[in-house]
């Protein structure tokens, strides 16, 4: 980048927020919304490649580009409204800082990503990255009320708004959320909240991986009111066998009916966790998954968990593996993998109506493979459009689909 | 050009199914809401997946503009097509194509009725939760356009949070699947694009719907204050302690003194300024928990008077008089505009006020029936459509309301969709970029905007957008 291009960023942002990535890369690291337009408006008029970094903690910063541009600076929470449940952050705040503020105030976004505890709230509504907690709260866009981006143009968009049911104009919030940043950079968000539950009660039952799966399905038709149920490999939870994680939350009374109907219906035995135990279990869990470089997520419902588990342990392995055991489904699969396995994985995947989404990898992987890679019927022609009318000048370096021309 | 198409129309599903007569037409040119009126030019029923298709290409070569339509009674506008258009009338298609019990999921076509999906699977202890108050003959299809809600959307969510995979026609006549009936998204979220996009991307040709299990336990409470205020507080006071009931309903004297001396009499009390129901559903422990809590909390704030039911007749009984508000309503004055807005719930108490304020400085009836537990008010005015300056104190009230929801914080439609009624306010929470943006979205899936034309986005103020179509045209690689 010429000298007199970096003057015109400095005019823009000041040059204090201009530094150099380890590899010298210019990135700049603005503090607001209109800083950022600014930022992406020279991107696109100039025709600059811009990657978008969090706190670098989930995607790598790794993406080939002219320009890096870090949200860590938009770290501010704007309001925070206990009486509606509502609060309005930048995305740069790390998911840490954003709980311990709710909790002050006896609120919790009901959102368990995995990942680190300093990963960016724009990290997690970019890649839609869900916890074990969506089994009870549903997935990230259930929580995302409204949404500030800046798209590869440079303008500001503004959809949703800050009250928990709107039907207004066009839902846009859903294209940005789980987008990877291929339709904007979204930069401030408004999201729904909960006072947090009386009672938190974590429990674990271990066992064979089958008889885990097997139990799930017996739970599901019991019908049981669990937060989460969420199976975890060995390795995942640390422990020498599978282990099924139950979480229930709620007034006192109705967790502890809950766990003793959660255990008439079982037949293996449930250990319960203590407050800490509990925690520092969730966080180990959701720390895990960092253990391989590249982590995918398959949708597969309860009664096709089996299948898709073996599908996965025989073209991959059984490393890091989690699984939604409820009624919502969803694996995630995290380790070492080559180009050649997970395109044969997805192609497998494909012929059984099971969409695969690369949630993280290195730069060479997302761009031969895309983080979605196939679509549906229909779909690529509209995701194409989609991106040609937020990004006209491909400026957001985003692998949606394989790019096999390396652009 | 309209009547050009007929005879191709007519060949596609049959003569008897193209309505082209005056009097044939005059069935579709309102929907719920009385104060807007469109003629459509013709109005075609295809009777199955393969005709609906066939009928928007058809459309599509004649480059005719068309309107989806389900059961009419949206209360927005939002089914009105003008004489130029075509209305594509969807009730034929009302067959439930598959249930999955274990999988908790059904697929249905677009003009099924939306409690007869509920009936036809609560003999399997599965229920499809979005009950808008006109479920006994809204359709799913209609459901899916406008992001639909209802009182029992308060906990487990609006359509969009119950839709996991659209098949859908496009204006151009492409079909396209979108999202996936397992559990994650195939691609970027368009399921929750198509869906609240009030007809201008498409038409749902096949919609699978998520299924929930039917509460072990249901209590339904019922309180009544003395003010709106109080009541208003009450609300708040029952989220903010962590409880979220399946439904948390309010409504004012007004309302009550309807209900009441109509044939739905519930036997609220019709002396007190508000009636508030309470929902609870769950494991009958916590279920009862929740119940003792929430009778406190409304004792606590005012409540004269907290009756409960657990059994399906007496909570039927307190329900009747909020099912049938709107219908009680029509003893009042010959029409009525059900408005729809949303506010902060704390700001409640205020905006019930202020609407208040609004009634007398217009002279106009206003009577409130609303889902207090999301914010999501509604405002219902009783009027003459035959008087020209009642309907246009009409107008301007609701233009007022809107405007003092907004200033609450709000957004100018919870529930009902934007249709015709409520373009001309969408400036009020829009600006023009996001105008724009929502504008070239609408045109990613229809480029000729031929779909439902003139809705939702006031083109004067959106900026204008360029959609480059780019080399990224990526094809479907695997199917």
């Amino acid at each position: 980048m010429s000298d007199s291009l970096l003057a015109h960023l400095r005019g823009a942002v000041g040059a204090d927020a201009i530094e150099r990535d380890p590899q010298g890369l210019p990135r700049v690291v603005p503090d607001s919304t209109d800083a950022v337009a600014q930022v992406v408006g020279l991107a696109h008029e100039h025709g600059w490649r811009l990657r978008i970094e969090g706190h670098g903690t989930w995607l790598p910063a790794d993406a080939p580009a002219d320009l890096a541009l870090s949200t860590r600076a938009l770290d501010r929470v704007e309001f925070v409204s206990p009486a509606d449940l509502v609060a309005g952050v930048q995305v740069g705040i790390p998911l840490e800082t954003l709980r311990r503020r709710l909790g002050d105030e006896g609120m919790w976004l009901a959102l368990d990503p995995p990942g680190r505890p300093e990963r960016s709230m724009g990290s997690v509504l970019a890649t839609a990255t869900s916890g074990p907690l969506r089994q009870g709260f549903g997935p990230v866009r259930d929580h995302v009320l409204g949404l500030t981006v800046v798209t590869g143009e440079g303008r500001v968009v503004r959809p949703g708004g800050r009250v928990v049911k709107n039907v207004a104009g066009f839902d846009l919030t859903k294209l940005q959320v789980g987008g990877f940043g291929a339709f904007g950079i979204i930069t401030e968000c408004a999201l729904r909240l909960r006072a947090v539950p009386r009672a938190d009660r974590t429990l674990l039952a271990r066992g064979p991986r089958d008889h885990l799966t097997s139990l799930a399905r017996a739970l599901t038709a019991a019908r049981l009111s669990l937060s989460a149920l969420e199976l975890f490999s060995p390795a995942i939870a640390a422990e020498s066998d599978w282990v099924l994680a139950a979480r229930l939350l709620g007034t006192d009374e109705g967790v502890a009916a809950e766990t003793g109907r959660l255990e008439a219906a079982s037949d293996l035995p449930w250990s319960p966790l203590s407050h800490e135990r509990a925690a520092s279990f969730w966080h180990l869990a959701a720390r895990a998954v960092l253990g391989g470089p590249v982590t995918l997520r398959l949708g597969a419902l309860q009664d096709g968990l089996d299948d898709t588990l073996d599908l996965v342990a025989g073209v991959l392995d059984e490393g890091l593996v989690s699984a939604g055991a409820g009624s919502t489904g969803g694996i995630r699969w995290s380790g070492d993998a080559g180009v050649a396995a997970l395109r044969s994985l997805r192609r497998t995947t494909a012929t059984r109506e099971i969409p695969m989404t690369l949630e993280r990898a290195p730069w060479e992987l997302r761009q031969a493979l895309g983080h979605f890679g196939a679509y549906r019927e229909g779909v690529g022609r509209l995701v194409g459009r989609l991106r040609g009318t937020f990004d006209p000048s491909s400026v957001l370096r985003v692998a949606l689909e394989a790019e096999p021309d390396g652009r | 050009m309209i009547h050009e198409v007929r005879a191709s129309l007519e060949r596609i599903v049959g003569a008897r199914w193209v309505r082209h007569r005056r009097a044939e037409l005059a069935t579709y040119t309102m929907d719920g809401l009385p104060t807007h009126e469109e003629w459509p030019g013709l109005v075609v029923l295809p009777g199955s997946r393969d005709e609906l298709i066939a009928v928007v290409r058809c459309l599509h070569a004649a480059d005719v503009p068309f309107v989806a339509r389900g059961a009419g009674t949206g209360l927005s506008g939002g089914a009105l097509a003008g004489d130029a258009m075509v209305l594509v009338t969807l009730t034929r298609l009302n067959r439930i194509l598959h249930v999955d019990p274990v999988r908790r999921r059904a697929v249905v076509e677009p003009g099924v009725v939306n409690a007869r999906l509920s009936d036809a699977t609560l003999p399997l202890g599965l229920q499809y939760v979005p009950d808008p108050s006109s479920q006994t003959a809204c359709t799913i299809g209609g459901n899916v356009a406008e992001n639909a809600g209802g009182p029992h959307c308060l906990k487990a969510g609006v359509t969009t949070n119950h839709i996991v995979e659209l098949e859908v026609i496009l204006p151009d006549g492409t079909l396209a699947h979108l999202g996936s009936a397992h559990g994650d998204q195939w691609g970027p979220d368009l399921v929750g694009l198509f869906v609240g996009s009030e007809g201008m991307f498409g038409i749902a040709c096949a919609i699978t719907v998520k299924l929930e299990p039917v509460p072990a336990a249901i209590r339904t409470l019922l309180a009544d204050f003395m003010s709106l205020r109080a009541a208003s507080e009450a609300v708040s006071s029952i989220i903010a302690a962590g409880v979220v009931p399946a439904a948390l309903e309010m409504m004012d004297r007004a309302c009550v003194e309807a209900v009441e001396s109509s044939i739905y009499a519930a036997g609220y009390p019709t002396d007190a300024a508000a009636v508030l129901l309470v929902e609870l559903d769950g494991q009958p422990e916590a279920v009862a928990a929740e119940h003792a809590l929430v009778e406190r909390l409304l004792l606590e704030k005012g409540a004269r008077q907290v009756r409960s039911a657990t059994e399906g007749a007496d909570r039927a009984r307190l329900w009747q008089g909020r099912k049938k508000a709107f219908g009680a309503m029509g003893r009042i004055a010959p029409d009525l505009a059900v408005q729809d807005a949303v506010v902060p719930r704390s700001t409640l108490p205020d905006i019930l006020e202020r609407i208040d304020a609004i009634r007398l400085q217009y002279g106009l009836y206003i009577s409130n029936v609303f889902h207090a537990g999301d914010g999501d008010l509604h405002p219902n005015i009783s009027f003459d459509r035959r008087d020209a300056g009642l309907a246009k104190r009409l107008k301007e009230a609701s233009r007022d309301i809107m405007a003092a929801c907004v200033a609450a914080g709000g957004s100018i439609t919870g529930e009902h969709g934007v249709g015709m009624d409520k373009m001309d306010y969408m400036p009020l929470i829009f600006d023009a970029e996001t105008l724009g943006a929502m504008q070239a979205v609408r045109r990613v899936f229809d480029p000729a905007e031929r779909a439902n034309p003139g809705k939702v986005l006031p083109v004067h103020a959106c900026r204008e957008w360029h959609c480059v179509p780019s080399a990224r045209e990526p094809e479907a690689a695997l199917r």
